[in-house]
């Protein structure tokens, strides 16, 4: 059980803060413009982000600290996520979430 | 530059949201089982759902709350995860900075991966793009996936173990992270920065939860903008 004021201290701080960093840069710049470097960097913080959150998502126990164990990678992940990155680069978003969830039954029903 | 055209902007952003549906809805559904199993009621479960609106950072706290973690770990875990947000936030700045500040919080409250990824994106291949027009797409794009978070966490708080565990609900959160970022490996530099950032995560692991997550998306980061500085160079 997670006692109540442990729970709400811990939600309310947390939207508070993350309500902050969404604020940061939109809400505190305004129309001020950022120098070239900065916009140069930040034209790849959608391809710097999002694999880096999805690596230890596909890999799960396969990765610890630090270290990948290629034994421990679960086969149906790793290649329904291949088969998402493919169809979402080859086609679109949809086929993207389609064919990834797809290929995951499919092969879980297989192996 | 065009007319301003808001409407229509409003709902090409809606349309173009619209593949997210069905990667959103079975994470929110997944949120609130989890909570639920985790022992939160249903208030408890949508609070944090409507208060936070992020759901790496939502199961990441929940989780170290589970293990009796105090509360200054599961919040700094938990911040940790949405730090990423502090760069879309910096993305969509040259874009949204110009409305006025009420509705740069809105936004900013509303500001889920798919805000950044389906409307920065677009921002980023039609500069030509009207002011006003912009602010309606990012809203169009971001009132059709927060409501729906909101109300598939409410589904699975209340439904509850009624979903089969074989759907595997828990792999449509990477399954939709990778439709977000695939079709943005347009360019060199792109893939670059894109592989970068799964060897840092891999590098990365051993830090403490999020603070891996961000190393690797700054060297990724520095990676595609260097590649692309090389490139550029080259040509000249």
């Amino acid at each position: 059980m997670i006692d109540p004021v442990t729970f709400w201290t811990t939600t309310v701080a947390l939207g508070l803060g993350t309500f902050l960093i969404r604020f940061s840069f939109l809400g505190f710049l305004g129309r001020r413009t950022l120098p070239d470097w900065a916009l140069r960097h930040l034209k790849y913080v959608g391809v710097a982000v999002l694999p880096a959150l999805v690596t230890p998502m596909v890999l799960g126990p396969a990765l610890q600290a630090g270290a990948l164990d290629p034994m421990q990678v679960d086969p149906v992940r790793l290649i329904s996520a291949l088969v998402a990155l493919g169809l979402g680069w080859r086609y679109s978003v949809i086929w993207a979430i389609g064919g990834g969830m797809g290929t995951l039954w499919l092969l879980q029903a297989l192996i | 530059m065009t007319a301003p055209d808001p409407k229509r902007a409003f709902w090409a952003g809606w349309w173009a949201c619209t593949p997210f549906v069905f990667a959103a809805v079975p994470f929110g559904l997944l949120f609130g089982v989890v909570a639920r199993d985790a022992g939160l009621d249903l208030l408890q479960t949508m609070a944090m759902s409507v208060v936070v609106i992020a759901g790496a950072a939502q199961f990441t706290a929940l989780a170290l709350l589970v293990d009796q973690a105090p509360v200054f770990l599961a919040l700094a875990a938990g911040l940790a995860v949405n730090l990423r947000m502090a760069m879309y936030s910096a993305a969509l700045q040259p874009h949204l900075g110009h409305a006025p500040v009420w509705q740069r919080m809105v936004m900013a409250y509303l500001m889920v991966d798919q805000a950044y990824a389906v409307a920065g994106q677009h921002f980023e291949v039609t500069p030509a793009m009207h002011p006003a027009d912009k602010v309606a797409y990012y809203f169009g794009a971001v009132l059709l996936v927060c409501p729906l978070w909101v109300a598939a966490t409410f589904t699975g708080a209340v439904v509850g173990n009624a979903i089969p565990p074989a759907l595997s609900l828990e792999f449509a959160a990477p399954i939709c992270f990778i439709a977000l970022f695939s079709p943005m490996l347009r360019t060199l530099p792109h893939i670059v920065a894109a592989g970068v950032a799964v060897v840092g995560a891999i590098l990365f692991s051993g830090l403490p939860v999020g603070v891996g997550l961000i190393c690797a998306a700054f060297v990724a980061m520095l990676a595609g903008a260097e590649t692309e500085r090389r490139l550029t160079r080259g040509r000249s």
